[in-house]
């Protein structure tokens, strides 16, 4: 029998505001150290009252616009009533009946592919504590406690973990191009909860809906989700009820039942009778609408058509705006240069060594020890023929661990390439006399060997040969012989 | 509108408050007399009859996105009942 | 000494014949002696008060002397006082110290006022005689036997008592104007939003408001104009300007519509309190306005039941946050924490507090929600838009405030419904979100007996200009 994943998204985003959701305290609480960013508001204290972060309010209107949702004319806020020690109040302040944004759409996949993933709603609510398990008991930090929360629904238009994880990586670039938020998973300011099921193709019941909680990364979702399709599909195939049920994903790649919950799920909604309702006039819709920026799509297109970049190139390039960013930076450092070229230069560098720099040392490219203007005078130094590629790669890398000028570090290693016949010339006469091989092989017939021979003139010379002319020079040494 | 001892237990897990038997006989009659006397809401035709959560017609107060002043850690733990350096302290989540 | 009123006291102050120091101390004498049979106070603050009352007296001697600077006062227990125990007579805050000042306090601080005490009260504000405090009855002044009415019953005894020259209280369905009326004391509810709720624990959000309880008019007057007001805190709180309340206190009140809701001279009112309203509103006749005995507000009947089911729904969650982790009672014998929350909850909270919290909790949960609480939102509408009717005939509505005078301590404890009776005429009033006012309106065998004047939303001038027209003094 075949089968159909059926996979819906739960996003939780933390809002990148100066001040939390309902009080004036610091929403800035990473590294903070336990309970200083905590007021009477956000504790819980007897008698306090909330007010409204005009800011937050904004960045969801904003994003509920980037995903195409309608904006509810009249929308509030409602109580979400459960106890837990992490909720000071008992109750979350959050929307229920009329969140900010309604029925929008994402578009997921490669431009000949596209795939539509309908959004239920984005509302605005507010975080929790943070509870630290110890042995035998638990610590309570209040810092996190009203941090504003975004949460974006998806309908379950998702079939794999693939698009599963398109979907969350073209999220995330909208929200960090909208800039309201750093929409980090590792940092926990992008979470995310999935519901999924599957279903014999082409009958539209579900089996039992499985909640997947506790995924941490992307790698983590795109994992979990996997794990869970698989696990689904064989338990329905033995026979068994696939049960409704929370599932949390361990690290070691399993997901295991939560412990369901000794008191049941009723949260018993109602309006907060401490906050008035919003009513957003299409003024001030219209007014967050012009102000958008531009985003991941558009910026795409841009790319294809202004710097004559591949659909591929483009999206990887602009899906990261702070990599997007960093392209536009160094094309407009040196416009003397041929656009399309030049681009396609920037962007191999981007999307090549320069990335494996960044991932190897596990940095963002935002805090890149590498400006634009450094990456721009090391590409100069290879057009001008003055390091070789290989030198460059070398280059680079310092330039990551050092965080020096290209320039100085070429000059300093006497890094700069030998163009010189008469200094190459030396070292392919010792290259010569040490590879015997390889230059009998050349004169029987295999022109290949010569590559053997220029890689031992690069090797010797540290990389710093120009390889066409020790490669010139090498064929005429060997015709004479 | 009788309720029955098994909805008034339900209604105290949600409510989190621990009841023992005496508690749930007696708030079981209880209640279930105010709800009879309630019962008069019922009669009250309130077809096309938005409801009023809110006793003003007030809408639109926001604050503005400004940082003041948090209160300092001993202030957030004075009342704590228990607590671990900065932390407040609690009995296990788990278990 | 006797009982002063603010603008006397205020004269006394200011013209140098007593100090503040000497006032409080005399107040504070008086607290001593009284206590043991009223016991108006869960908490007595006599350092607090003559540090205050020092500070008041650098400002009189300064010549800054506000209508409130170095007059004791006494608040109640559910208005938040930095470094001042508030427990709203729960065992649940027995031992709670507020970090911050609730909005009213930093107005009144900013006035110089002498704070004597936090006084008692029903448990979390719920209740008409104060028997649900979880510390102790308080006695009416007029007779110890009976209670002083609720839940702001220690303000109001202490007040009748002498035992602060005015006090804050809090009313959600009745609470400053019930227990006003049994003591025989005015107590004004101030339209919703007109006072600041930042620092009142809340009871009902919808439906709370703090208001002054005094000697009389002119007091109530003068103390609105140091508490009334837009805060930033409060996104409820209305920007409205704040007149000067005295200005129309003793004024002509010659026509003026004045209407007398038949519905509340019905359904178990007792004769003595019913004559001495009538009386009163006979007064007010005399004095010029017109008084239609006939007016109507058909859904009054409905309203206790539309109260007691919006009232403790938004209480279920207001109580929420009392769960023993961060502040207060917290019971720790359970195996886990969600078992020491459950176990706080049932040792930290009262009977009536707990009925409450599972009425509300029914009320709102899934299968019930749109039988009762949606149903009461909308009766809720109906009340209000009756009010709004009668107000297009009338400026000012008068009722009794209680159908009966003070009642014996223990009289209707065993019987929550009889108890809920009590605040059947004030009730209607914060459904509605109305400014009213319950003055003394002479003694029934020796009890007090209440009016009750609502005005229209932010006419608390109004209100009180009628109710100084038929103000006796006790």
């Amino acid at each position: 029998m075949e089968f159909e994943t059926v996979i819906g998204l739960e996003v939780h985003v933390q809002l990148s505001t100066r001040s939390k959701m309902f009080c004036g305290c610091s929403a800035d609480y990473a590294g903070a150290s336990p309970n200083t960013h905590v007021c009477p508001v956000c504790l819980g204290l007897p008698g306090v009252l909330p007010t409204i972060n005009e800011e937050a309010v904004r960045y969801t209107v904003m994003t509920a616009l980037a995903l195409n949702c309608s904006i509810l004319e009249e929308t509030k806020f409602d109580r979400k009533n459960y106890f837990y020690p992490d909720l000071m109040k008992g109750y979350q302040i959050s929307q229920y009946d009329a969140p900010i944004g309604k029925k929008g759409r994402l578009e997921i996949g490669p431009a000949e592919a596209k795939k539509r993933v309908a959004i239920t709603r984005v509302h605005l609510e507010e975080d929790v504590a943070k509870l630290l398990h110890r042995d035998g008991y638990s610590l309570v930090d209040v810092n996190r406690s009203g941090v504003p929360l975004m949460e974006i629904v998806s309908e379950p238009d998702i079939r794999s973990p693939e698009e599963a994880r398109d979907y969350l990586v073209k999220l995330r670039s909208i929200l960090q191009y909208l800039g309201v938020s750093t929409a980090n998973m590792e940092e926990g300011s992008f979470r995310c909860d999935a519901n999924i099921s599957i279903r014999p193709v082409g009958s539209s019941e579900l089996m039992g809906k499985v909640e997947v909680k506790n995924m941490n990364s992307f790698r983590a979702v795109y994992r979990a989700l996997s794990y869970e399709e698989e696990r689904q599909r064989k338990a329905f195939i033995s026979g068994e009820k696939i049960a409704q049920e929370t599932r949390g994903w361990l690290e070691e790649g399993i997901t295991v039942l939560q412990r369901s919950k000794e008191y049941a799920h009723d949260y018993r909604y109602f309006p907060e009778p401490d906050l008035p309702p919003l009513a957003l006039s299409a003024e001030y819709i219209n007014g967050v609408r012009k102000s958008l920026p531009e985003l991941p799509e558009a910026r795409q297109k841009r790319f294809i058509t202004d710097y004559g970049l591949s659909p591929y190139d483009s999206m990887v390039l602009t899906t990261d705006k702070a990599m997007a960013d960093y392209f536009e930076s160094c094309i407009d450092l040196d416009k003397s240069k041929p656009v399309p070229e030049y681009a396609k230069e920037v962007a191999n560098w981007l999307l090549g060594e320069f990335s494996h720099n960044l991932a190897s040392a596990e940095i963002n490219i935002d805090n890149s020890p590498v400006a634009p203007d450094k990456l721009c005078r090391l590409i100069s130094l290879i057009d001008e023929g003055k390091i070789t590629m290989a030198v460059a790669k070398d280059v680079l890398a310092e330039m990551f661990s050092s965080g020096g000028d290209p320039y100085d570090i070429v000059q300093a290693r006497g890094l700069l390439q030998i163009s010189n016949s008469a200094e190459l010339e030396e070292v392919i006469k010792e290259v010569l006399a040490n590879n015997p091989q390889a230059v009998s092989d050349y004169q029987q017939g295999k022109p290949q060997a010569i590559k053997f021979l220029v890689g031992q003139v690069m090797k010797r010379t540290k990389g710093r040969a120009n390889p066409n002319l020790a490669a010139d020079l090498l064929s005429k040494k060997l015709e004479v012989k | 509108m009788a309720l029955s001892k098994e909805e008034v237990s339900r209604i105290a897990e949600l409510a989190r408050l621990k009841l023992d038997d005496g508690e749930v006989e007696k708030f079981t009659t209880q209640l279930s007399y105010i709800l009879e006397q309630f019962q008069i809401l019922q009669e009250v035709d309130t077809t096309d009859i938005p409801p009023t959560a809110q006793a003003t017609p007030i809408k639109n107060v926001l604050r503005k996105d400004e940082v003041k002043p948090s209160l300092s850690v001993e202030e957030v733990l004075a009342n704590a009942p228990d607590r671990e350096g900065d932390f407040l302290r609690i009995n296990t989540v788990l278990g | 000494m006797e009982k002063l009123s603010i603008s006397q006291a205020h004269q006394l102050l200011k013209n140098k014949e007593v100090s503040s120091v000497e006032l409080t101390q005399a107040y504070l004498e008086k607290i001593e002696s009284l206590e043991p049979s009223i016991k108006a106070f869960v908490t007595i603050t006599p350092e607090v008060a003559l540090k205050q009352a020092a500070r008041a007296d650098e400002m009189i001697a300064r010549g800054d002397i506000k209508p409130l600077t170095g007059i004791p006062v006494a608040i109640k227990d559910l208005i938040s006082t930095k470094g001042i125990r508030t427990t709203c007579s729960s065992k649940m805050l027995f031992n709670y110290i507020p970090p911050y000042d609730a909005t009213v306090m930093e107005r009144l601080y900013g006035s110089g006022v002498v704070v004597v005490g936090k006084t008692n009260m029903d448990e979390f504000a719920m209740g008409s005689s104060t028997e649900n405090s979880a510390f102790f009855t308080t006695h009416n002044p007029y007779d110890l036997e009976r209670v002083p009415g609720g839940s702001s019953g220690g303000s109001a005894a202490a007040v009748a008592a002498g035992e602060a020259v005015y006090a804050l209280g809090s009313d959600t369905g009745g609470s400053i104007r019930q227990p006003a009326s049994f003591c025989g004391v005015v107590g004004l509810k101030p339209t919703y939003g007109r006072v600041s709720r930042y620092g009142l624990v809340a009871f009902a959000s919808s439906l709370d408001q703090i208001g002054p309880m005094t000697q009389d008019t002119l007091d109530a007057a003068l103390v609105m104009n140091a508490i009334a007001g837009y805060d930033e805190r409060d996104a409820t709180s209305v920007p409205e300007p704040v007149p000067d309340y005295t200005s129309l206190i003793g004024k002509d009140i010659k026509g003026m519509r004045i209407g007398a809701p038949k519905e509340y001279f019905e359904r178990g009112i007792e004769s003595g309190v019913e004559r001495l309203v009538r009386k009163a509103i006979s007064k007010l006749e005399q004095l010029g306005a017109v008084v239609d005995w006939d007016a109507s507000l058909p859904h009054t009947d409905c309203a206790l039941a539309c109260y007691y089911i919006i009232a403790p729904s938004e209480a279920s969650a207001n109580l929420s946050r009392y769960d023993g982790v961060k502040y207060g009672l917290s019971v720790r014998v359970g195996e886990n924490v969600l078992e020491d929350m459950a176990l706080t909850r049932q040792v930290g909270f009262g009977d009536e507090v707990k009925r409450r919290i599972m009425l509300g909790t029914y009320a709102l949960s899934a299968g019930y929600y749109d039988a009762w609480y949606l149903k009461a939102q909308k009766v809720r509408t109906i009340i209000r838009r009756e009010f709004d009717e009668a107000f297009k005939k009338y400026d000012v509505l008068v009722t009794p405030t209680s159908p009966t005078v003070a009642f014996k301590i223990g009289e209707k404890a065993s019987d929550p419904y009889q108890m809920y009776l009590s605040d059947i005429y004030t009730l209607p009033v914060n459904i509605a979100g109305l400014p009213a006012i319950s003055i003394p309106v002479g003694l029934e065998k020796g009890l007090p007996v209440g009016l009750q004047v609502i005005g229209k939303p932010f006419n608390e001038g109004t209100v009180l200009k009628v109710a100084s027209a038929c103000e006796t003094k006790n």
